[in-house]
């Protein structure tokens, strides 16, 4: 049984869904909105902590993440806000570590400071790439300069900065990606999230591509060459993959994320947030609605965002964490998790005799061939 | 009771998509048999892959009355046929219980193999014919061409031909009038003893076996006890009937009338098409001479892709055998695909037809094995045995020599794609026996192994040919030639369903192409997959499937993880549809896809 979540953390997720303007590749629940009464907003997130709280008070908590959409556009009293309403009701770990998800331009560079005073203590920030055309075809509003600019005030202003890149984009080269990498490894302080591409159905990007537009993506081998030199770069530059597309120099991996791929607890705030909470010798997983209008109005109207809340059974909370758990470079523990390993005892037999997984220090872990056809492992493990 | 100077039987025949059913649908509407708001296209076609396919593949048999110009009201039964070759025994057995035909030609596109196979069956059962010619609506039909092509290749007289349009009606009312005039009247005695035709029979999971029948001499009634002179069955009449197309049950059916009988028969394999059916009692005694056997040509395997499925695939094979006795089926084990059955059917449309039947009427995913003629194989001992699946080849040592099936083809083809049909005839081992003109076209006589022709043969001819092509055969004996046994190797492990007869001269060519086509149709795995062709111990082709380098999903946060488990749920329906060989997912339907070539 999940009884024991401390072992993987408990942390709170706040899902800000509104951005300036809406990328073409980007599938999370951002929208545009002109007016947003973050008053209104602020109100909405109370409630919601007063409802889920409940039998929650007094745990220990280790992370909380403002991600979104663009939790930069927030007024910093309403991170403050949010942030002390939270610690009003747990206990806070003296290393609670507390993310804010930043786009780089210069007007929310100018936030950088409220937020470090309203007690965020580490920002994520969406650079995605290093020179302006690419970034242009990403439909990013700023610039190279200005997302450095934004960038070195960031690394001023807070201890702990990592930024994302997405690679392997239309017409880029393995040499195009090697410098750019490089460059980025040179100003990276000690986290860094790089990203394929991934073409999602239903955003601009996925329309175009099926309709055969979006030409020049890179080929399953350029994707995989491109996979392969990241690694190679990261390693030699102490910054090696600790989960498959997160970096991190060794001590300073994201302990939120940590949260999610140990399978600990998270609550989920705001609008289409998810939750994963352990109580009463059961794993429940939460989701709210969607739509940020609808959420609102449920939270307002009827006292709860929620749109569902499912016990998950024990084997089916084990399967979970053998997903999420194997994307870490350190794997899952073979004995929390034997429960759903010791169903799958032949199959993994096969995936270690090809050379996919191995086992060390008592954890089941990919193999460096392995890591990066996760799916595939997944898909043996999980849908045979 | 009719006067059978009143009655008049006859078949629509004519090459496939030429315009029986519509023709069908004309007369059954210009007759009022049925009123016109119900009244849709290709009204006999009932079955819904007849539907899908706009093709014909059951015969079904109507009764209509009409007022001739003549003052007199006739019964006319119709039998509308299938134009496929694959069913060429529905049309030959049909013609058997009437007297005339209706050749229908379509005007745009002239005489096609399926014309002149046709012309042969109804000379053989001595048929008056009409000639109809269809479809001169369009802006591309030449009749008068066509009546010269009819009386230049065929040799019957064309200058009397019908011109119509099925779909416009035009010409319509001349057909009924010469069916009348121009086709003869059943003979038959009223009151000598019953004798009548099993002409057909299907299962109807209300009334039990249907059998249709035409009556040659006496009366049959209601009631009656009858008997199967060739398998001495005995059966109480339940009902008597005719199609309008609908059932309609009247009280007796008097010498020439065609129409239906139901007498609690169990399954259809208690019928014998061509027997004859007389009283119990006072009955005849001599038979009708009967049709020859349809026989099963092309033999596959049929597994469910997912083995729990076994009992279900067996209950659906043996209820659609309830209905079409012209398919076999026999249990069959592989190593690999565990339990199963190996079917034999007409040709490769009727595989089709049935596979498709069961997977869409009894929700069976199915994994067809690589299609087989039957091999006759003499053994050194002097005896000899048949093969109807590659993997039961014996072991060589006892082997003598192999003889395989040969048919005679016949193709009709515009002159500027001749030597296109040449070369593929040419590169399926045929040999030349004729080759004629008609006007721009030539009609080409070819000799061909059933082997090389039963798969996707037609297919290449229309690809080649741009569909200008028509192709028939007849199956004409066995002979010797060199062949062997090729099996196929992935990740090592010979995969029986994928093994195939082939010819010495053509084995490393044909192991190339599905080695080749293997490789594009399995999914990339985890490790690299060598996919091979071999004879006995010997490699003659090889391919390697590269390992799979990348599918890792880039981001997977805390609401990922829901819709993750989703797409897993999906990929395990996914692999549903694919068989594990030793470590390695072959998809459905690779097996037949590897077996078509390019050439
Ligand atoms: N323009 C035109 N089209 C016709 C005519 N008669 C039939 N067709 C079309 O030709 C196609 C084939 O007609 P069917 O009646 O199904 O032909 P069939 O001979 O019964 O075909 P099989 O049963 O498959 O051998 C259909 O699309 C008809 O609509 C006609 O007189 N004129
Ligand atoms: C929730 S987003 C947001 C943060 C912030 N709004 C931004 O865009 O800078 C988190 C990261 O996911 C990555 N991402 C989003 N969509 C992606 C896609 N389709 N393929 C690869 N990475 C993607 C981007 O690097 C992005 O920075
Ligand atoms: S990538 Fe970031 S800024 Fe762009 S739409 Fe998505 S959440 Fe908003
Ligand atoms: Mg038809």
């Amino acid at each position: 049984m999940l009884e024991d979540w401390q072992h993987g953390g408990f942390g709170v997720y706040v899902h800000w869904p509104f951005c300036q303007s809406k990328c073409p590749y980007c599938d999370f629940n951002s929208h545009v909105s002109a007016n947003v009464d973050q008053k209104r907003w602020f109100s909405a997130f109370l409630s919601e902590i007063e409802r889920t709280v409940v039998g929650l008070e007094g745990r220990q908590l280790s992370s909380i993440y403002f991600g979104g959409g663009t939790p930069s556009l927030m007024e910093p009293w309403l991170v403050e806000g949010i942030l002390d309403a939270l610690k009003s009701k747990f206990l806070i770990a003296n290393d609670i570590e507390i993310t804010l998800e930043a786009n780089p331009t210069s007007v929310e560079a100018g936030r950088f400071q409220a937020y470090h005073d309203a007690g965020v203590n580490r920002v994520s920030m969406g650079i995605q790439a290093l020179n302006v055309p690419d970034l242009k075809r990403l439909g990013r509003l700023h610039s190279v300069n200005e997302g450095q600019d934004a960038f070195d005030t960031a690394r001023h202003i807070f201890d702990r900065v990592s930024f994302d890149l997405i690679y392997a984009r239309q017409d880029q080269t393995l040499d195009q990606w090697r410098s750019e990498l490089k460059q980025a490894l040179a100003m990276s302080v000690d986290h860094l999230s790089l990203y394929q591409l991934t073409i999602e159905p239903g955003t601009a990007f996925g329309d175009r591509f099926s309709k055969g537009g979006l030409a020049g993506l890179p080929s399953e081998d350029l994707g995989a060459d491109m996979y392969e030199l990241t690694q190679e770069l990261c390693e030699a530059a102490g910054m090696p993959a600790y989960e498959t597309s997160n970096h991190a120099a060794v001590g300073s991996e994201s302990r939120h994320n940590l949260v999610y791929w140990n399978s600990g607890d998270y609550l989920g705030l705001g609008p289409g947030a998810h939750g994963r909470i352990t109580q009463y010798g059961h794993r429940i997983a939460t989701e709210t609605h969607l739509a940020p209008g609808k959420w609102l109005d449920a939270v307002e109207n009827s006292g709860s965002g929620e749109s569902l809340s499912r016990k998950q059974d024990g084997f089916e909370a084990q399967e979970e964490a053998l997903m999420m758990g194997l994307r870490l470079r350190s794997g899952i523990d073979e004995v929390r998790f034997e429960q759903v390993l010791n169903t799958k005892v032949e199959k993994i037999q096969g995936l270690k005799e090809i050379g996919m997984l191995e086992t060390a220090n008592g954890f089941l872990r990919t193999t460096e061939q392995g890591r990066p056809v996760l799916n595939a492992i997944l898909r043996e493990l999980l849908a045979g | 009771m009719t006067k059978l100077s009143n009655i008049r039987n006859f078949s629509i025949v004519a090459h496939i998509d030429h315009g029986k059913s519509t023709l069908a649908d004309r007369l059954i509407q210009s007759t009022g048999t049925v009123a016109d708001r119900d009244m849709e296209a290709q009204l006999l076609d009932t079955m819904d892959i007849e539907k899908e396919r706009g093709i014909t593949i059951k015969a079904n048999s109507v009764r209509i009355e009409y007022k001739a110009k003549d003052g007199e009201t006739y019964i006319l039964n119709l039998i509308d046929t299938p134009g496929h070759v694959d069913f060429a025994y529905e049309v030959s057995r049909s013609m058997r219980a009437v007297e005339g035909s209706l050749l229908v030609v379509d005007a745009s596109q002239g005489v096609e193999a399926q014309t002149l196979a046709n012309v042969y069956h109804a000379l053989d059962a001595d048929h008056e014919i009409v000639p109809v010619l269809n479809k001169i609506d369009l802006p591309a039909a030449e009749p008068e061409q066509v009546c010269e092509q009819i009386e230049d290749v065929i040799g019957i007289d064309a200058s009397d031909a019908v011109h119509i349009s099925a779909k416009t009606g035009i010409g319509i009312p001349d057909v009924l009038e010469a069916i009348v005039t121009r086709l003869p009247a059943p003979e038959g005695e009223r009151d000598a003893p019953l004798k009548a035709m099993l002409v057909d029979s299907w299962y109807d999971s209300y009334l039990g076996v249907v059998v249709l029948v035409r009556i040659i001499d006496g009366v049959l009634k209601k009631g009656d006890k009858i008997k199967m002179i060739n398998t001495g069955a005995l059966y109480p009449v339940d009902r008597i009937g005719v199609f309008r197309p609908g059932m309609e049950v009247i009280d007796e059916l008097g010498p020439g009338e065609m129409g239906f009988l139901t007498a609690s028969i169990k399954q259809v394999r208690d019928t014998r098409v061509g027997d004859t059916i007389t009283h119990e009692k006072k009955g005849c005694t001599e038979a009708l001479p009967g049709f020859k056997p349809s026989q099963p040509v092309v033999f596959c395997g049929l597994f469910p892709v997912d083995s729990a499925e076994f009992e279900d695939l067996r209950n659906a094979i043996e209820k659609l055998s309830l209905n079409d006795a012209s398919f076999s089926s026999e249990m069959e084990t592989s190593a690999a695909l565990g339990f199963g059955f190996r079917c034999g059917f007409l040709g490769l449309l009727h595989l089709e037809v049935i596979r498709d039947r069961l997977e869409r009427e009894y929700n069976i995913d199915l994994i067809t094995t690589a299609p087989s003629v039957i091999y006759n194989i003499h053994m050194r001992d002097g005896s000899m045995v048949e093969l109807h699946n590659p993997a039961d080849m014996p072991d060589l040592t006892h082997v003598d020599h192999l003889e395989e099936p040969r048919i005679k083809a016949t193709i009709l083809v515009p002159d500027e794609y001749l030597g296109d049909v040449l070369k593929l005839c040419q590169d399926r081992r045929g040999i030349q026996e004729d080759l004629t003109y008609a006007g721009s076209r030539a009609m080409v006589v070819y000799d061909l192994p059933l082997n090389e022709v039963v798969f996707d043969f037609y297919d290449r001819l229309k690809s080649v040919t741009k569909g200008y092509a028509s192709f028939d055969y007849v199956m004409t004996g066995y002979r010797e030639d060199r062949l062997v046994k090729m099996q196929i190797m992935v990740n090592d492990e010979p995969v029986d369903a994928l093994s195939t007869m082939v010819h010495t001269d053509r084995a490393e060519a044909r192991g190339r192409a599905m080695v080749e086509k293997l490789k594009d149709l399995i999914p990339r795995h985890m490790f690299k997959i060598p996919i091979q062709a071999a004879i006995g111990g010997r490699i003659i082709a090889r391919e390697t499937l590269s390992a799979m380098r990348k599918d890792v999903t880039a981001k997977c946060y805390g609401g990922d993880a829901t819709r993750k488990k989703k797409l897993l749920e999906k990929q395990k329906k996914g692999k549903k549809k694919m068989r594990q060989f030793g470590k390695v997912d072959i998809p459905q339907e690779a097996f037949i896809s590897a077996l078509k070539m390019d050439g």
